[in-house]
């Protein structure tokens, strides 16, 4: 062992060391840099991601090793498959987005039906910035780049088309990762989508899975002004906990509703599922009932406006502790 | 992307190092900083239908002619003439440009019904075509309509009975050319302009002529006083060109010129990494350079110039024009500085090059000493308007190994030269006055340039005149990783390294010169201001 990692040292050493042509050319400083010719990002094609020998070989890896991991990391406890059963694909799933983890667990735990055919949306400015990035995540999840600071026409067709095509579409529509593991508003991707397409949306709540993988500090984050040096350095690493995943009813839009108010309705959903993991499915849909309304229930899953800490302390309590109290109120 | 223009780096500390030719190989070099690397403009587009531009040139041409088809009768006498294996370089992909504008002008002379039509490979003394080289230019179907019937033929520069004597010109040069092409109803020349010292009145006056006529511009003293020879108006080898084409045309000779332009993409695919900016390369371009370089350095020199020399550059028509050759060649050039064109500011204490394996007088052959000179002085050297790229009284660094190897077939003279002249003097004036008449003249080398694929006997002198202006430009010449023997033969330096280069040159300019390379291939021409 120590002497594969003395060997994998010199190698790095060795790769560090390495001049041009070895290594990539520098640039002179005399010389602007052109514009990158892209091949990343939102031009990347990923249509090869969707031939039937990759989705082969991406259904035999998540069946065979990617499910098993799952299981193992993170046994999870599914509630709502049969709202799924009674829908006719092609669906957009709309879930919360609280972990990088998100998109496998919940792949991982789609019915089998839905498991191979489906797409998933990812940030082309973080999953296909670069091309070895492109290609895994093309492979992997069957991820398609979105663009998701800014309402994009090219990346609302490609997601269109490939739900004409056929195949299910996997949405964050929060836009990223939350920051804090609290509810982030939601964007109308996935609404709009819906009634370009005519396709229902499942909203979908995962439980638990910040746990699993919190979200890092970035690395190209300045650490924070006045830290103390004890702010945590457990991010990024995989540990094992129950999650839960929570599918609800298909949801389609009224003829006269815009996407911008579908969008609230699916957020509205997405938040009595997230109710529903600490209580049950009766007391969920009460607390947002016409006859009993909890007040700011609809809004409960986006957490109090209150001071940082604050809002910390009013999330869920750690998995041990989980259970003694309503969530989030 | 639109077409970026040449390039001048200034090299910084950032710089990665510079693709240097040498010979059957290339390598890095670590230039000094501050040095400036002269880098060609990209290629321009091609045009899109090859075939239509040329049959629109022909209907209209520049100049004081009708249009190819008016000129057509039958029972005229046509001949149509053509550059040799020297252009282009590399030899491009097929079709090559001569076989698709000689292809147009014969559908048009067929359709005109012209029977008597003869093709004449304009080789002045180079050495004639093999009939794989004339089927590379022409294509199949134009060799096997023409070579059986001996209607193929190949300018023979000795041969008394095919020379016709037009007259001599207002400075007393005598004129004497092809004689089927000057007693033709019509000339057609079909021109591949790869650098701007091609074409023109150049294209008959000297492709076609004898040696009678040649060494009135192709000696020690023309040379000298073409600064540069690349730069038609500076040049004297071009004015006395131009004034034997204006005899010619007085004399009746009807030429109705057809010149081409070509891009500078010069290498395909696999070596496309030798024309690219170092700081450009990609990790295909870093893989296939350390693949072709390493498998080049362990190739023996002969399988590797076998290798360099299949290679087919992918150049592409970026222009063609016919009619009257003056006003055809103005509009040439125009088309050649866009390709070529570099502005420099300034010249340089040491210019420093590259070399690579071929020129334009060692296609499928072997790039000797004397060669490798004339491509370094004659050619890079001189690729100028303005002034030099390198100051006068400065240096020459240049990379190759200059093996005195030679090809006994194509240069033979060159072997004697090397061993009988070069031995004696390397002052052109000197050779030319004392060894050039016996060179030329010797039964020996005439008849293996008449029945073989001999350069002519006097060809290794105009070599060496090529070089006439850089040596008495320059003060010293180095060649890095030569034969010594062999350079210092040629009455260079001999350098083992840049570093020892650079140590000898201080000799000359001081110990904090300025340092320019120039980045060929692809060619291009520095306009130095």
């Amino acid at each position: 062992m120590a002497g594969s990692r003395f060997g994998a040292g010199r190698l790095t050493a060795a790769v560090r060391a390495a001049r041009f042509p070895l290594a990539a050319p520098s640039w002179p400083a005399s010389v602007d840099r052109p514009d990158p010719e892209r091949k990343v990002g939102l031009d990347y094609d990923h249509e090869w991601s969707r031939r039937y020998p990759v989705r082969l070989a991406r259904a035999v890896v998540m069946d065979n090793v990617a499910r098993p991991a799952a299981r193992l990391v993170a046994p999870a406890t599914v509630r709502g498959l049969e709202h799924l059963h009674h829908v006719e694909g092609p669906v957009i799933f709309a879930c919360n987005h609280a972990s990088h983890i998100d998109t496998p667990l919940l792949l991982t735990n789609l019915p089998v039906e839905f498991r191979h055919k489906t797409v998933v949306a990812a940030a082309s400015d973080y999953f296909f910035d670069r091309t070895w990035k492109s290609i895994v995540w093309s492979f992997a999840l069957a991820a398609i780049p979105i663009e998701r600071s800014k309402v994009n026409r090219r990346s609302a067709d490609t997601a269109a088309e490939l739900i004409a095509d056929g195949w299910n579409l996997v949405i964050f529509p929060e836009g990223g990762r939350s920051p804090d593991g609290w509810t982030q508003p939601f964007r109308g991707g996935a609404a709009y989508l819906a009634r370009r397409t005519g396709r229902p949306v499942v909203p979908v709540y995962l439980h638990g899975t910040r746990h699993v993988l919190p979200k890092s500090a970035s690395a190209t984050d300045d650490p924070a002004p006045g830290g103390s040096g004890t702010e945590s350095q457990r991010g990024g690493r995989l540990r094992r906990s129950p999650i839960a995943v929570l599918f609800g009813p298909p949801m389609r839009p009224d003829p006269d509703e815009n996407a911008h108010r579908f969008s609230e309705r699916v957020e509205a959903a997405v938040a009595t599922l997230a109710r529903e993991v600490h209580t049950d499915w009766w007391q969920a849909r009460r607390a947002v009932s016409a006859v009993a309304p909890q007040p700011g229930a609809e809004r409960a899953h986006r957490g109090p406006q209150a001071s940082p800490w604050r809002r910390a302390w009013a999330l869920d309590e750690p998995p041990a502790r989980r259970g003694a109290k309503d969530w989030p109120a | 992307m639109s077409r970026r223009p040449g390039f001048v780096l200034e090299v910084d500390r950032s710089a990665p190092p510079t693709l240097v030719w040498s010979g059957e190989g290339f390598g890095l070099e670590t230039l000094p900083e501050g040095s400036r690397v002269i880098y060609a403009p990209e290629p321009v587009k091609a045009l899109d239908d090859p075939y239509a531009a040329i049959r629109h040139a022909l209907l209209h041409p520049v100049g004081d002619r009708d249009p190819l088809p008016a000129l057509l009768r039958p029972g005229m006498k046509l001949t149509i003439c053509f550059d040799d294996v020297s252009l282009p370089l590399p030899p491009m992909e097929s079709p090559d440009v001569r076989q698709m504008v000689i292809e147009t002008v014969l559908d048009m002379a067929a359709e005109a019904g012209v029977d008597d039509v003869v093709l004449v490979a304009a080789l002045a003394l180079h050495r004639r075509m093999t009939e794989e080289e004339l089927r590379h230019a022409l294509g199949d179907r134009v060799y096997d309509a023409f070579a059986p019937h001996g209607l193929l033929t190949q300018h023979d520069a000795e041969d008394p009975d095919n020379l016709l004597f037009i007259g001599e010109t207002d400075e007393g040069e005598e004129v004497e050319i092809n004689k089927r092409a000057a007693t033709s109803d019509l000339l057609v020349y079909v021109n591949v302009n790869l650098v701007a010292m091609d074409g023109g009145h150049k294209s008959v006056a000297t492709g076609l002529a004898s040696y009678r006529s040649l060494r009135h511009h192709h000696n020690p003293h023309t040379m000298r006083h073409s600064k540069s020879f690349m730069d038609q108006p500076a040049s004297e080898l071009h004015s006395a060109n131009w004034r034997m084409g204006r005899l010619i045309a007085e004399a009746g000779v009807k030429v109705f010129q057809i010149e081409t332009t070509l891009n500078n993409d010069t290498f395909p695919p696999a070596f496309e990494f030798l024309q690219k900016r170092e700081w450009e390369w990609t990790l295909r371009d870093r893989a296939k350079y350390l693949g072709v370089s390493t498998a080049l350095a362990k190739t023996p020199p002969r399988l590797a110039r076998q290798v360099l020399h299949g290679i087919r550059a992918p150049h592409a028509l970026t222009s063609v024009q016919a009619g009257e050759v003056e006003a055809v060649h103005a509009r040439t050039l125009e088309h050649v500085w866009a390709q070529q064109g570099v502005e420099v500011e300034g010249q340089t204490d040491i210019l420093t090059m590259g070399l690579p394996y071929i020129c334009p007088y060692n296609v499928n052959s072997i790039m000797n000493p004397i060669l490798v000179a004339c491509l370094g002085l004659g050619y890079f050297f001189n690729m100028y308007r303005g002034k030099p790229l390198v100051r006068e009284g400065g240096v020459v660094i240049m990379w190759h190994p200059t093996r005195p190897e030679f090809h006994p077939g194509h240069h033979p003279s060159y072997i004697d030269f090397y061993e009988q002249v070069l031995t004696e003097t390397i002052d052109p004036t000197r050779m030319h006055k004392e060894f050039e008449e016996s060179f030329a003249t010797d039964p020996w080398y005439v008849h293996l340039y008449r029945t073989g694929h001999a350069y002519h006997g006097v060809h290794p002198f105009y070599m060496w005149y090529w070089c006439a202006h850089a040596l008495a430009h320059v003060g010293r010449v180095i060649v890095v990783g030569g034969d010594a023997r062999a350079v210092r033969r040629l009455g260079f330096s001999p350098a083992s390294s840049l570093d020892d280069a650079l140590e000898i040159a201080a000799d000359v300019v001081g110990p904090s010169p300025t340092l320019t390379h120039v980045h060929n291939p692809p060619l291009f021409m520095a306009d130095v201001h």
